[in-house]
């Protein structure tokens, strides 16, 4: 793990990259990584996410900012900018059940090749996908998901990168701290080691890489 | 009493102490408001949160405590946190006891389309596929008709959120079911007659000889 100024850290993110970012109505959203992502104009980047948010927050400022070539999400209802940048072809965007989502992201960090799930079985969601039976049950193979790059947020980081989470905004960050090939931390406190008690450790310090410094 | 009420009211009676439920935004919301008495549930959050509270006071609001819609809410003493991957195996692993959700249609069988209306409107699914796949009850609060036009459908013309059929409809003229696979009327509400629900209904509805009137 080395530490990171904010500018250095999304310079690392090539045009064309795709992103995990966590969240969940922007709750629990890198929002220092993302503004930044805008300030460096980053292009055509894919996200997968639970939602776009709403325009002003979260992942909601990168379609704003038109920065997004596709996006794979499970709910992008309170952003009308993502539905409109659809409808208009702009930006292609995969809808997944959100249960189906996170299992994929967490196959994709688990080293799995995906999941068995009776969720959209016999519905649009089924279209195009391998249907198994197990013991008499339906299921539809899902496949795993992993990105180039998982924007996390904790609210405690310690000097060696383990993480900690607060409330509602765990959501997606731990699961998606697995799944990428680099994987990029803010947190609201950064602590020494010890502070976060092993018990205490939702993210193991070895899968982090990189953590923005506070300023 | 206008038609929210009645039927947020009418699935509060459906409530056990112990119970694990899912509210979804909308009319599912305001069952929360009445829990009866001496009824102690948990309420799920699929953002994160079992032991939902309600909206904080003034200045008591926390960035990291909020509901699915990202709205602030309130914890409860015996309030747990976790991620979505948790959130979501309560949900699919047959831990939730009841999940309540809005509908946009209802099919003879009791399948639910609640999730698009294609061309128009693309929210995305969100988790209501899963809530409606995996909790062991699952009932549909909404109105009867739209615009006048039911609800209560033949066949759905819109995306289905899952072939699994429904448990229970409320609405504010009925509570139905779907015993072997047939809509049946087991409730009306006060001042509306069984044939008022079945000319607001444009799929077959068995109608029992007796109709209990709905206690709310």
């Amino acid at each position: 793990m080395k530490t990171i100024s904010l500018k250095d850290a999304v310079a690392l993110i090539p045009d064309g990259a795709s992103l995990m970012i966590g969240g969940f109505m922007a709750v629990g959203t890198p929002e220092r990584l993302v503004d930044e992502l805008v300030r460096q104009g980053k292009r055509d980047l894919t996200i997968i996410a639970n939602d776009t948010a709403m325009p002003g927050r979260g992942i909601g400022k990168l379609v704003s900012a038109g920065l997004l070539s596709r996006t794979i999400a499970s709910h992008i209802g309170l952003n009308p900018e993502t539905q409109q940048q659809m409808i208009d072809g702009k930006m292609a965007v995969d809808l997944v059940p959100q249960g189906t989502l996170i299992e994929r992201i967490r196959a994709g960090g688990f080293g799995l090749g995906g999941i068995l799930t009776p969720t959209g079985v016999g519905t649009v969601v089924e279209e195009g996908k391998q249907r198994l039976e197990v013991d008499g049950k339906s299921y539809l193979l899902e496949t795993a998901l992993r990105a180039d790059f998982a924007l996390v947020h904790a609210f405690l980081a310690d000097y060696l990168g383990n993480l900690s989470y607060a409330l509602t905004a765990r959501n997606f960050n731990p699961v998606i701290a697995m799944a990428a090939d680099t994987v990029i931390v803010t947190a609201d406190h950064i602590v020494p080691v010890g502070v976060i008690a092993p018990d205490h450790v939702v993210t193991p310090a070895p899968v982090v890489d990189y953590l923005v410094a506070n300023e | 009493m206008d038609a929210q009420t009645v039927i947020a009211k009418r699935i509060a009676r459906e409530l056990r102490s112990g119970m694990l439920v899912n509210l979804g935004i909308g009319i599912p919301t305001l069952v929360a408001n009445y829990v009866p008495e001496g009824t102690s549930v948990f309420f799920q959050s699929e953002n994160g949160l079992i032991g939902t509270g309600p909206i904080p006071e003034e200045g008591m609001a926390h960035p990291t405590l909020t509901d699915a819609a990202g709205h602030p809410v309130s914890a409860l003493p015996g309030a747990s946190t976790f991620d979505s991957a948790m959130s979501f195996g309560l949900i699919r692993g047959g831990h939730l006891d009841m999940t309540v959700l809005g509908g946009l249609q209802v099919d003879a069988k009791g399948r639910l389309a609640n999730w698009m209306i294609p061309g128009k409107m693309v929210p995305g699914m969100g988790g209501a596929m899963d809530l409606v796949s995996g909790a062991k009850r699952v009932v549909v609060a909404m109105q009867h008709t739209a615009k006048g036009r039911p609800k209560i459908i033949k066949e759905c013309s819109l995306p289905l959120t899952s072939l699994r059929q429904v448990d229970l409809v409320v609405t504010e003229l009925a509570v139905i079911a779907f015993p072997g696979g047939r809509a049946t009327l087991l409730e009306t509400a006060p001042g509306v007659t069984a044939n008022d629900v079945v000319v607001a209904t444009d799929a077959e509805l068995v109608v029992p000889q007796s109709v209990p009137q709905m206690q709310i």
